[in-house]
């Protein structure tokens, strides 16, 4: 079981994490951050398998990861 | 569940400023995390350039100083000579540390000055608006160079680490990339060893980092990351280009 959090005002939507996320279960949300970023987001949690690999990526800290 | 990832505790809460996808943040939390993993943050100093980390000193939780454009590594070496258990380290761009700054980084390293320093290349000025920088690429169009840098006016790109490898004074000298998630592991690595080393007392240690910057090259940063692979990496490839305990590498 792993568990990924978003800090979705602190987002800028660079999308780094959607390009190393080995499931490809990061896409991004509809709305817009106070920054005005569509944030990065994980729908389909059961398929995360806590490598944090988005995390490592993340230029700005916004992702915290459970394993 | 247990947290296997979350924020260091010596990078500050605030949000940056970098553009999106910039790898300048990814180095700040390299670095926040060796600090964080050496237990040294009440006794660590860090130095910010001019350029686009002019603001480092917001996003750690350590002292820190702003330094004069170049000047990083004298500001350094006054402050570890001043305070001699503080660990000193400086973050500069390739514009700050290559460029303006050339005379003092060279001279840091020629009197083996026991601080880290944390060197950007990014290929180019990213806080003035993408400029030809000492480390741009042959052929690569920014916005001094339209047509792409011409060597017969604009000469050849500088490669830090080779030419500090012929200091005798530099201890440490390692070329690193935050472009894939190895790369970032490798990154860290070689970052902490630079902190050890002024912990321990062997002298001048500098890494180089290979980095991107999305909006001034006009790219994705995703499109940067390969950019950044296919066109610096063979310009200035990694390694580890002196390590005076192994002897010359
Ligand atoms: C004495 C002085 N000369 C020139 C400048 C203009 N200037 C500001 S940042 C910079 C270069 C920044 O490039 P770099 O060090 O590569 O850092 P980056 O912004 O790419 O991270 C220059 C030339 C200045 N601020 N002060
Ligand atoms: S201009 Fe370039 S180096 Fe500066 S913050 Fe933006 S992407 Fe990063």
């Amino acid at each position: 079981m792993a568990k990924v959090t978003f800090n979705e005002q602190k987002c800028k939507g660079c999308g780094l994490c959607v390009s190393v996320c080995p499931k490809k279960i990061i896409s991004f949300a509809d709305n817009l951050n106070a920054k005005g970023f569509k944030p990065a987001q994980v729908v389909n949690m059961d398929e995360c398998i806590g490598c944090a690999s988005c995390a490592i990526i993340c230029p700005d800290c916004v992702i915290e990861v459970e394993r | 569940m247990a947290k296997v990832f979350e924020k260091p505790h010596a990078l500050s809460d605030v949000s940056m400023h970098y553009c999106p996808g910039c790898t300048h943040g990814i180095i700040h939390r390299l670095v926040a995390e060796v600090i964080d993993e050496l237990g040294i943050e009440g006794r660590t100093i860090g130095v910010a350039p001019v350029g686009c980390s002019v603001f480092a000193y917001n996003y750690f939780e350590c002292d820190m100083q702003e330094a004069a454009h170049g000047r990083a590594p004298a500001v350094a070496t006054g402050i570890k000579r001043a305070v001699k258990d503080s660990i000193v380290f400086t973050y500069q761009g390739d514009g700050d540390l290559a460029a303006i700054g050339t005379a003092e980084t060279v001279h840091a390293a020629a009197r083996g000055e026991n601080i880290t320093i944390i060197f950007v290349n990014n290929a180019i000025y990213g806080m003035t608006g993408g400029q030809m920088a000492p480390t741009s690429l042959v052929g690569q169009v920014t916005q001094t160079t339209p047509y792409g840098r011409d060597t017969s006016t604009q000469g050849y790109p500088i490669r830090v680490c080779e030419m500090l490898s012929q200091v005798e004074g530099a201890a440490y000298l390692e070329r690193v990339a935050v472009n894939n998630i190895p790369n970032i592991r490798k990154a860290k690595k070689a970052i902490k060893k630079a902190f050890q080393n002024q912990i321990d007392g062997k002298g001048f240690s500098l890494i180089e980092v290979l980095s991107i910057c999305p909006t001034n090259w006009g790219m994705s940063p995703q499109e940067s990351m390969k950019w950044l692979e296919e066109n610096m990496m063979p310009v200035y490839p990694l390694g580890v280009y002196k390590d005076k305990e192994q002897g010359e590498a």
